[in-house]
């Protein structure tokens, strides 16, 4: 199957700071990739490369054989989950609908063809019950279910997530990160997951790109996330634990307090 | 004055139909500056930048000021100062933060530069008062095509970037990586922000304009958030103030801005006091499954 996502040569570095070089990565439709990392590790700048955000250093970024380019179609973004003011006016279905066709110019004219379609978007999250709610309003699990949907209404090829589960509870975390796979799956849509937490996503998860001190590793997640591999990473012993399907690291270097991951074992990023 | 003298000043019938056909050009002038007034209303709440609306006002209120000082036109004046205060805000302030401030910077810098032209000026005080608080009774024909034909030009280019803006303006991170030109939209909108302050300076004055701006769509906001709804109230506020305010006035010996900011004032009460009930029921619009024995889910 031809890839959707191809880097080669890629690097990328601010100033005197490589983030990582020499990056060769496909990425194939259907397939859930995760990128993993602590912070600083250049995993967002990952995601703003593919979007055309964020120039190369060196190499290239192709998105199905053409260079990546800004507004692309075919990606889709699912940001962080960030609270809207409560007064934002703007109800659940016109937070979708700015996904459909927010980005082309004018005012919106044939209402009723972009209408059915929000209705179709909000349906398959399971957001139709609060579709007209003001987005102020509802809680962070519901907006991530509307940022499901606005990021697929263009249909995408790729769907770029950067740490959509943040500050979210394990019950929605479940159901956000479910809800993307389904459409990994069903649509044979590329996820492309960044997350410093791999647990809440791990039955999904394909492959890995880690990220950290400047190195990478890409491999399925039992190839990458081992003992050797991540204290060769750290440059320092890191002990990676596989409990009941879950993954615990301890004695992360860089080590931060993750505010989100309550669920995780007590023994993680200490 | 006692209350009665107090009352024929603030309103007064008589004569209304001869003072209705002289005073026809306020009125449409009125009606159209409420539309474009509605309109980039709206987008001044999803932006937030209502205090720099304020900012925009004063730097305009100079440019008129200096216009009357010299001898040019006070509209094109007036244009100068808030095209150029809109676009060094467009310009310099990228984080709200940094707006607010440079705002504030800009502002007494603006009102202070107007007060020393005004003072310099030797021509009749009721053109000095005028700058600061409208002036609508007297425009003249030429003077109203010129406003429409300018406000009609703000309302098409508005209406060309209007979805682009509202992602822009209240998904600013998304509509980035969406490709919208986030920033380069941000400086169209200050450019036609600036024209519309320019505009209704003239009817309502450099020291008001916030009434025709910022509370018919802030008043829109309190009672709906659909967005088609919120642009349709805003207008309907906004032509109800200005045209309201100068049928209101004809009669009486005050200037138009106290009735259109009034009436402005009053429409927004009114809607606080309807969103404020709506909320306290819980209306919002969410969708509860239709139950009719309550409590039969929680013993399933």
């Amino acid at each position: 199957m031809k890839p959707v996502v191809s880097l080669r040569g890629a690097s990328l570095a601010f100033g005197k700071r490589t983030l990582w070089e020499n990056l060769d990565l496909d990425i194939k439709p259907g397939e859930f990739f995760a990128v993993l990392g602590p912070n600083g590790s250049g995993k967002t700048s990952f995601l703003k490369v593919l979007l055309g955000l964020q120039q190369l250093h060196s190499g290239t970024a192709t998105l199905a054989g053409n260079p990546v380019e800004r507004g692309s179609r075919m990606i889709g973004y699912i940001p962080q989950q960030k609270s809207f003011a409560p007064d934002t006016p703007l109800r659940a279905r016109d937070l979708v609908g700015l996904g459909v066709d927010g980005d082309r110019w004018g005012v919106r004219l044939g209402a009723a063809k972009v209408n059915r379609r929000i209705d179709q978007l909000l349906d398959q999250v399971g957001a139709s019950d609060y579709a007209n709610v003001p987005v102020g309003q509802l809680s962070g699990g519901e907006q991530q279910r509307l940022r499901v949907a606005q990021a697929l209404a263009t249909e995408p090829k790729v769907l770029l997530c950067d740490e959509p589960l943040l500050s979210l509870d394990l019950h929605h975390q479940q159901a956000v990160s479910s809800l993307i796979n389904d459409q990994c799956h069903e649509q044979e849509s590329a996820v492309v997951f960044v997350t410093h937490e791999i647990n809440p996503i791990i039955d999904y998860v394909d492959r890995v790109l880690y990220l950290a001190g400047g190195q990478f590793r890409v491999g399925t997640p039992h190839e990458v996330m081992t003992t050797e591999v991540l204290s060769e990473l750290y440059d320092s012993h890191v002990e990676v634990m596989h409990l009941n399907g879950r993954i615990v690291v301890v004695g992360l270097p860089d080590a931060t307090t993750h505010h989100h991951d309550e669920h995780s074992m007590a023994g993680e990023g200490v | 004055m006692d209350f009665q003298e107090f009352l024929r000043s603030v309103f007064n019938f008589d004569n209304y139909g001869e003072l209705l056909a002289l005073v026809q050009n306020s009125i449409w002038a009125g009606a159209v500056l409420g539309l474009l007034g509605g309109l980039v209303g709206t987008f001044v709440m999803k932006r937030d930048l209502a205090f720099a609306v304020h900012g925009i006002s004063e730097l305009s209120f100079a440019g008129a000021a200096f216009a009357l000082l010299i001898g040019a036109d006070i509209v094109f004046g007036s244009l100068i100062g808030s095209v150029a205060a809109a676009l060094l805000l467009g310009l310099m302030g990228v984080r709200a933060r940094d707006k607010n401030s440079i705002i504030g910077v800009i502002m007494p810098f603006g009102l202070g530069l107007g007060i020393l032209f005004l003072a310099l000026y030797e021509g009749r005080a009721a053109n000095k008062f005028g700058l600061l608080t409208g002036q609508i009774v007297s425009v003249d024909t030429v003077q109203l095509q010129a406003l429409a034909g300018t406000a009609a030009v703000v309302m098409v280019a508005l209406v060309l970037i209007w979805r682009p803006l509202t992602f822009a303006s209240v998904d600013p991170e998304l509509a980035e990586a969406r490709g919208v030109p986030v920033r380069g939209l941000a400086i169209a909108f200050m450019v036609l922000l600036g024209i519309s302050v320019a505009l209704s300076i003239q009817v309502v004055g450099a020291l008001l304009v916030l009434a025709l701006l910022i509370t018919p769509a802030a008043a829109a906001l309190r009672v709906t958030s659909s967005p088609r709804m919120v642009v349709m109230l805003s207008v309907a506020f906004a032509v109800t103030a200005t045209v309201g305010g100068i049928l209101l006035a004809l009669g009486g010996r005050i200037p138009i801005s106290p009735y259109v900011t009034t009436l402005s004032f009053l429409i927004y009460v009114a809607c606080r006091i309807i969103g404020g009930v709506r909320a306290r029921r819980g209306l919002v619009g969410r969708r509860v499954q239709s139950n009719p024995v309550r409590g039969a889910s929680l013993q399933a």
